[in-house]
């Protein structure tokens, strides 16, 4: 039997038990709403991703070139100093295949599959990369150390966003 | 004889309404750089990093994998409190009495004006069966206490409205404060009702920033610091959540956080020990009842007190020299760092134009806010 929500752990109660008023239940929304100041890296980060590039941040003491950017290098403990530009092609570091969508329900019968996937960005260092998903790739196809390249919105859809990159697809060769 | 524990270096921004050109990482990066400095320290000479982060006020579930990078604690030892500044502090002190750790950074940060809808969120602190399909405002709990502490006589309505006009003042003499003004007491009683008898300039205005400290160890002291700032003594303390049958007067808690914090610091009489305090004041009303619970006051003087200018800058016992909560502003878990902050300028004399002379000891206190009954304090001695 194929599961409607994925679970982990005791038997919750039934919808219908609560339906059937079984149980007492007591219904409020949380209205929590937050909006996130990105700082200088992130700001700049999504802007170029809104004019179709990927930019960088180099730290002059280990040489690091960090994607996504930050204001300082953590491990140096000092103020980066350059922006860089970054290709929009890279490595698949690793992926996960996932049958259930982002709030654990699960994919309609014949959709495919998710594919996140972390990609190693070609000029950024070793290790440093983008969470993003792969597309234009069939599930059984997808291997660690696949080279892929960013597939982008539209310039006019673009919104300084990470989905303005759509996903990563195979490169041939 | 029991290790005693120094703030070698601190660190931290400016408190403002609005920080939009800095995120969370830069805030505290900015506090942590300059906490460094001062006790000439990198971050791979630190044993411990203890944050204070709660998940609901930043935003992301398990917020305290988010710590990191900005305190240099990345590859370090770090643990997370979901509390008050001070209850991080606490926790500091203890992994310093230990003997295991001889540097330990404690960090708190404020970014209030990312949070959109604050006063759901405060009433989500609220039981969800009993209290909040009642559909009433979490400000009400402050307006339920404070009109149970006017009529047991402990203040007049105009003393509490003298707190803001006090506290508002100070922060005018301090840069690193947001909310400084001259008022007066009509401004405060003429304000617009919130929960009566609490009005809007009641209350602290909300406010973004960061504070970063480096404890350590007596014995490494003198190779960090000419100027130590000894935390003599800390104490913390809850009483009970319910709203049906709390103590509606007295603030219980506090009493006991502050008990706790003199036994430790071998204070006996606090009325006479302590040299300035700055005091949790996020409802005008709450400097009052909290200096009662602290005995820094008899029971109902402490509004007369005030009146009499007794905890202004110039008198007996300075309170909230800062401006406090209502002139700094509001900093949710980050307030108790920025009454520390205070102690340990006034504490070195470097406080500046609103320097408090011969300050000697100091007592900072914190509370976690509405509808909470959890408390904290520290004293602090040059």
């Amino acid at each position: 039997m194929e599961l409607e929500k994925f679970e982990l752990g005791a038997t919750p109660l039934k919808e219908s038990a609560m339906k059937d008023g079984k149980v007492l239940t007591l219904h409020k929304k949380p209205n929590l709403k937050y909006a996130w100041d990105n700082g200088p890296a992130i700001d700049r980060y999504l802007a170029e991703l809104k004019k179709g590039r990927i930019i960088a941040r180099k730290c002059n003491k280990c040489r690091r070139i960090m994607i996504p950017p930050r204001m300082f290098c953590e491990l140096c403990w000092r103020p980066t100093d350059e922006w860089v530009y970054v290709e929009d092609t890279g490595v698949v570091n690793t992926f996960s295949i996932c049958y259930v969508n982002w709030d654990a329900s699960r994919i309609k019968k014949g959709d495919k599959p998710h594919l996140p996937a972390v990609i190693e960005i070609d000029g950024a260092s070793d290790g440093m990369g983008i969470l993003h998903v792969l597309g234009e790739v069939e599930p059984d196809k997808v291997k660690i150390g696949m080279k892929v390249k960013a597939v982008w919105k539209k310039p006019e859809e673009r919104e300084g966003a990470i989905t303005d990159i759509l996903y990563f697809k195979p490169m041939r060769g | 004889m029991r290790e005693k524990v120094a703030i070698a270096g601190i660190g931290y921004t400016a408190f403002t309404s609005v920080s939009p050109g800095s995120s969370y990482r830069e805030l505290t990066y900015e506090a942590a750089v300059k906490a460094y400095e001062e006790a000439g320290i990198e971050p791979k000479d630190v044993d411990s990093f203890v944050c204070t982060s709660e998940d609901m006020l930043e935003g992301y579930s398990i917020s305290d994998e988010y710590c990191n990078d900005q305190l240099g604690a990345v590859l370090k030892p770090v643990q997370t409190i979901p509390g008050d500044f001070l209850h991080s502090l606490a926790v500091g002190v203890m992994h310093i009495l230990t003997e295991k750790f001889d540097i330990v950074v404690v960090q708190a940060l404020s970014k209030a004006s990312n949070m959109k809808t604050i006063p759901e969120m405060v009433n989500f602190a609220m039981d969800p069966v009993l209290n909040r399909p009642l559909d009433i405002t979490a400000y009400a709990v402050a307006g339920l206490e404070m009109n149970r502490f006017l009529e047991e006589g402990k203040a007049t309505r105009e003393q509490c409205a003298t707190v803001v006009v006090k506290n508002k003042a100070n922060a005018l003499a301090n840069p690193s404060a947001g909310y400084g003004a001259r008022i007066t007491v009509d401004h405060v009683l003429e304000s617009e009702p919130v929960a009566e008898p609490v009005r809007l300039l009641d209350i602290a205005p909300y406010a973004d920033g960061a504070v970063v400290v480096v404890l350590c160890a007596e014995k490494i002291a003198a190779s960090l610091t000419d100027k130590p700032v000894w935390i003599n003594g800390i104490g913390w303390s809850s009483d009970s959540p319910t709203l049906e049958s709390r103590d509606w007067t007295d603030a219980v808690a506090v009493r006991l956080a502050g008990d706790m914090a003199y036994r430790m610091a071998g204070i006996r009489c606090p009325a006479k020990e302590i040299d300035l305090a700055e005091i949790n004041d996020e409802i005008s009303f709450k400097e009052l009842q909290h200096l009662e619970a602290l005995r820094l006051f008899e029971p109902g003087q402490a509004g007369r007190a005030t009146e009499d200018g007794v905890t202004s800058p110039q008198g007996k016992l300075p309170v909230n020299v800062s401006g406090g909560g209502l002139g700094v502003g509001h900093l949710f878990e980050c307030s108790g760092a920025q009454k520390v902050l205070e102690l340990v300028l006034q504490l070195r004399g470097e406080a500046g134009a609103r320097q408090v002379l011969g300050a000697r000891v100091g007592l900072a206190q914190a509370w976690r806010g509405i509808p909470t009954t959890s408390a904290a304090v520290a004293i602090l001695s040059a």
